[in-house]
């Protein structure tokens, strides 16, 4: 008998313990705080403590990781796997937490919803990040997903008195939870395949099989429906634009940048794990996804005047970049995902933070035309957005190229030919919308003269990803080994 | 500083926007004089290129190599041999002219318009001495974004619309072309088992017909937006029409050779085999002779003098590409020196309508005539760019059509034959231009009072004309120049170019086919 929580399960699960004591302490110190918003900067510091503590644990594991020459810990029986790739993405949900946090801060007072739960909340999504990036077990996976949807769900509506945002909540849950169903739907069936949750005992069922068994094309078929809504892929997409729309503006960044690459983690462990033998069967189906992603991501982008709305559609655009990195499948494109994950995480937060500072006391300041002359008005922000916009659009020499580089390289390596055209054809009408964007920012006649909401948060948060989208397009190399060494085999 | 001479040729003018930044916007003027300083400066700096240089070494000269982002292979590796040397100085020289030409015309937003200014300067100077195609896309990219902002901020009243359109026009080709170099890319791994972008390496790939067809479709769509060819021009005009003068002379003289340079440095060494391939250079030559003669007639029915010009670039930069595809020395060497002379005298053209637009704020051709009574000096300047233009022999531009009508006349009499009408309707149309702009009484009564050029404005033309003068009675120095790089690249498309004339010449001279040959280019 295997004894239950030794030592080495201790060590793995460590920076979930910290994100999760930390995020109740926020809940029980909360209730000592008096109402004054001023009072939640202890909140914001138990966060950031929090987030310190779970850092540490997973450098812990990152250098136990470099000295011992292992490839992986695992624990609880093989449920959680601590590799260089849950490393990887654990470190972008821990930067995305801390940035949006820091940014929140002063964002909450202006919409006039500042509440601890909101903090709690942040540290439970990430809680379950963790395990969608290092869950290697069925049910591991599903309690994480469910962790981090439920959070979500709660932080997309927390603008109370908003009709929009309770409308994006509403959504988003419902939908959420159709597609947790499906997904659950194809978890059972591959459970009863294997007999077992664990993910490798999956593998071996499934490749016995072979990817034309009719319960393992179900089980494929419901599970990618549940993943590609996650990632909010065509025609799974419906709730991103109004979610995207209706959140507080630093939860769409939240929910764009650390949630997508959480589920594109999920998605990578299940496609590359037990369905990798399948390959055969989901490679035509996730093609069509991909192509029909970009192609509505990008031609709905164009007539958006709302910017939450915009780079809602620009952000399902990039889901179908990425999955075209799976969708080639060889080194090259797996390692292309983990690069463009981890720009994307930087560029899109830079622009939606950008957003965030759009919204000032009695502005909203969402809408395209708000942005009008903001050259003329902040030039910081103007520049620092299109900066952003470029490497969205992935013009060298910033961040976002690179990303597009290695998906454009695996397409070629592994001779798919039609989708890369048709991908790099894509960029161009990309940079159509984001340059409308930038043609009213530098071009347009100012509107209001308001300037900028700013704050120390939001200029250290604006500052490292932007330094970072400038630094990692000029000298890429560290992030390239990063990312080479977190290759999920 | 002797071994990074071309590195800071390439990053002056970067060094100079940051600075420039660093400038309180409210100091106009002095943000003016910095500008110049800098494009001057560089000038200087790029003149002791000429001076190193030494045209008798085969090969690349000033190279600098970095490692720099060894995980796929990329170098900062940069290098200039003859081509790229006339293209660079053509860039610093024509770049401070611009820069120079602006001090009155912009008055807006002075300090991002100059920034602008000097960062594109950097991409282009990068795009000419890249060896590493990575480096290549970036600095390709790279002046992308600058461009954008110079037509769409200070440009005419349809800017937008003209800025985007360049902007998509051009991007849409240049990810296409990252196709084709990912395709170069892989392909040399699958052969050598390492990645590298180093152009000199991926000269050694050995790919059959089939892929290099479609690495060269991939290129041509990159390079023959940019150039433009003939069916891929119309972005041309609306750019050049609304962007501000310095803006135009610039799109003009610089932009445009960066996709005939493209076609000379990557097309044809990187896939030889289909760049000789009968299909594909019978469809270039065509589209060539197309944009030469559709240019010229379209140039001729212009009611505006600036779209006038624009369309005369179509059909000067035929010639480029026909002389390219030629695929003899006296072609390549002749779309070389043309692409120079465009750049001079188109670009002298174009500050011209600038001169006259500060003035009057129209560019109708029909509201001037007779401006030779009231402007003489900006009549002569005038006619001396559009003489040039015209290709008069003792100036540059007869030098350039020469060249490459002897390799076309090489390469096929037909191509030569039409391209001959090209010359005659391009003499037709600028003749016309000045006969209605400066001949004749003066028509319009607001013509009557506008001053002459000042001595700033009659500055920025002299090196202009002494450049066009030069070339044009003594082009020697640039064959012996263009020599060598341009033979390389014939022994690389057409290995048996030169066995053949040696052969026909085995009587007399058993080695000195090349050199008869080169002889001839120079005359």
């Amino acid at each position: 008998m295997n004894q239950f929580f030794t030592a080495a399960d201790y060590f793995v699960l460590n920076p979930a313990i910290f994100l999760a004591l930390f995020g109740c302490a926020i809940l029980l110190f909360d209730l000592l705080l008096s109402p004054d918003p001023k009072q939640r900067k202890w909140l914001l510091g138990i966060l950031v403590v929090g987030l310190g503590f779970a850092g540490v644990a997973l450098l812990k594991q990152q250098l136990y990781l470099n000295e011992s020459g292992q490839s992986q810990l695992t624990a609880f029986q093989g449920a959680l796997t601590i590799d260089r790739f849950a490393l990887l993405f654990n470190w972008i949900f821990e930067l995305a937490t801390l940035i949006v946090a820091i940014v929140s801060y002063n964002y909450l007072d202006i919409e006039g919803e500042h509440h601890g739960e909101y903090y709690a909340l942040m540290l439970f999504a990430q809680c379950g990040m963790f395990f969608l990036a290092a869950g290697t077990d069925l049910v591991t996976l599903f309690v994480g997903l469910e962790l981090m949807a439920l959070s979500f769900y709660v932080m997309v509506g927390f603008l109370r008195t908003d009709k929009r945002s309770n409308e994006a909540a509403m959504k988003y849950l419902l939908l959420g939870a159709f597609s947790s169903g499906f997904l659950a739907y194809g978890f059972s069936l591959m459970y009863g395949l294997a007999g077992s949750t664990l993910l490798s005992d999956v593998s071996a069922a499934i490749s016995k099989r072979g990817p034309w068994d009719p319960v393992v094309f179900l089980a494929m078929a419901t599970t990618a429906v549940g993943l590609l809504f996650k990632i909010s892929a065509v025609p799974f997409h419906m709730w991103a634009p109004d979610a995207y729309e209706g959140a507080p503006t630093t939860i769409t960044a939240y929910l764009s940048v650390a949630s997508k690459a959480a589920s594109f983690a999920f998605l990578l462990r299940i496609f590359l794990g037990p369905l990798a033998s399948a390959r055969p069967s989901w490679e035509p189906l996730l093609t069509v996804v991909a192509i029909l992603t970009m192609t509505v991501g990008n031609l709905a982008a164009i007539s958006q005047s709302n910017i939450k709305r915009l780079l809602a559609y620009s952000s399902i655009s990039h889901a179908g970049y990425m999955l075209l990195g799976l969708i080639a499948g060889n080194e090259t494109g797996i390692q292309g995902i983990a690069v463009y994950v981890l720009v994307y995480a930087f560029m899109n937060l830079g622009a939606f933070l950008v957003v965030v500072a759009m919204r000032r006391k009695n502005i909203i300041g969402e809408d395209l035309d708000d942005m009008a002359g903001l050259m003329y008005k902040s030039p910081g922000y103007a520049i620092l957005m299109l900066v952003f916009l470029l490497s969205l659009a992935g013009i060298p020499p910033t961040a976002g190229f690179l990303g597009k580089y290695y998906i454009f390289l695996s397409l070629i390596e592994t001779h798919h030919y039609v989708l890369a055209v048709i991908a790099t054809l894509y960029v161009a009408v990309a940079i159509y919308y984001y340059f409308r964007v930038v043609k009213t920012m530098f071009v347009g006649e100012m509107v209001e003269k308001a300037p900028l909401a700013s704050s120390f948060g939001l200029r250290l948060a604006l500052g490292i990803t932007g330094v970072m989208t400038l630094a990692i397009g000029i000298y890429p190399e560290p992030i390239l080994r990063l990312a080479q060494s977190s290759l999920l085999k | 500083m002797d071994q990074h001479l071309l590195s800071i040729v390439l990053f002056a003018p970067l060094a100079g926007f940051v600075i420039l930044l660093l400038i309180p916007g409210s100091q106009k003027n002095l943000i003016r004089l910095w500008a110049n300083l800098v494009g001057f400066g560089s000038f200087l700096i790029s003149l002791l290129l000429v001076s190193r240089f030494d045209k008798n070494i085969p090969g690349f000269q000033m190279v600098e190599r970095v490692d720099w982002i060894p995980t796929f292979g990329a170098q900062y590796l940069i290098g200039i041999d003859g081509i790229s040397l006339l293209l660079v100085m053509l860039t610093t020289l024509v770049g401070f002219l611009a820069i120079l030409s602006s001090w009155n015309a912009i008055d807006d937003r002075v300090k991002e318009y100059y920034a602008m200014f000097l960062l594109l300067q950097t991409g282009m100077i990068g795009v000419f001495v890249s060896l590493d195609f990575f480096l290549f896309y970036m600095f390709w990219e790279l002046v992308l974004v600058p461009m954008y902002f110079i037509i769409g901020v200070w440009g005419g009243p349809r800017r937008l619309y003209a800025a985007i359109k360049f902007f998509l026009y051009t991007l849409t080709g240049s990810v296409l072309m990252l196709l084709g170099i990912l395709t170069l890319y892989f392909q040399y791994h699958q052969q050598f088992g390492a990645y590298t972008f180093e152009i000199e390496k991926l000269m050694t790939l050995d790919m059959p017909l089939g892929i290099q067809q479609w690495v060269f479709w991939a290129f041509f769509i990159g390079f023959a937006i940019k150039v433009p060819m003939f069916p891929f021009h119309t972005w041309l005009p609306d750019a050049h029409v609304e962007a501000p003068t310095a803006g135009s002379v610039i799109l003009a003289s610089v932009l445009l050779k960066m996709g005939t340079y493209g076609f000379i440095r990557f097309s044809l060494p990187l896939v030889p085999k289909a760049s000789v391939n009968v299909t594909i250079v019978q469809i270039l030559a065509v589209l060539s002779i197309v944009g030469i003669i559709y240019g010229a007639l379209v140039s001729l029915m212009q009611q505006d003098w600036k779209k006038l010009i624009a369309y005369s670039s179509v059909s000067h930069l035929g010639f480029c590409t026909l002389g390219i595809f030629a695929m003899n020395p006296n072609g390549i060497a002749g779309s070389v020196i043309q692409q120079i002379n465009h750049g001079i005298s188109t670009g002298m053209l174009f500050l011209i309508i600038g001169v006259v637009y500060e003035r009057r704020h129209t560019r109708e051709i029909a509201e001037y005539g007779g401006l030779a009574h009231v402007m003489p000096k900006y009549a002569i300047v005038f006619a001396i760019a559009m003489l040039s233009s015209a290709g008069l022999p003792l100036l540059n531009g007869f030098v350039g059509e020469f060249t490459i009508l002897q390799g076309a006349f090489e390469a096929n009499r037909a191509w030569a034959a039409f391209a001959v009408m090209g010359v005659i309707l391009g003499a037709a149309y600028l003749l016309w231009l000045y006969q209605r702009t400066m001949l004749g009484q003066v028509t319009n009564g607001r013509n009557l009072h506008l001053p002459d050029m000042s001595a700033r404005e009659i500055a920025v033309f002299l090196p202009l004309i002494a450049w066009a003068i030069w070339i044009g009675v003594y082009p020697k120095p640039y064959f012996d120049l263009l020599e060598k790089p341009v033979q390389q690249i014939v022994q690389r498309v057409r290995p048996d170019y030169y066995q053949g004339a040696v052969k026909a010449d085995a009587g007399t001279r058993q080695h000195g086919g090349v050199a008869t040959m080169q002889a001839g280019a120079a005359q």
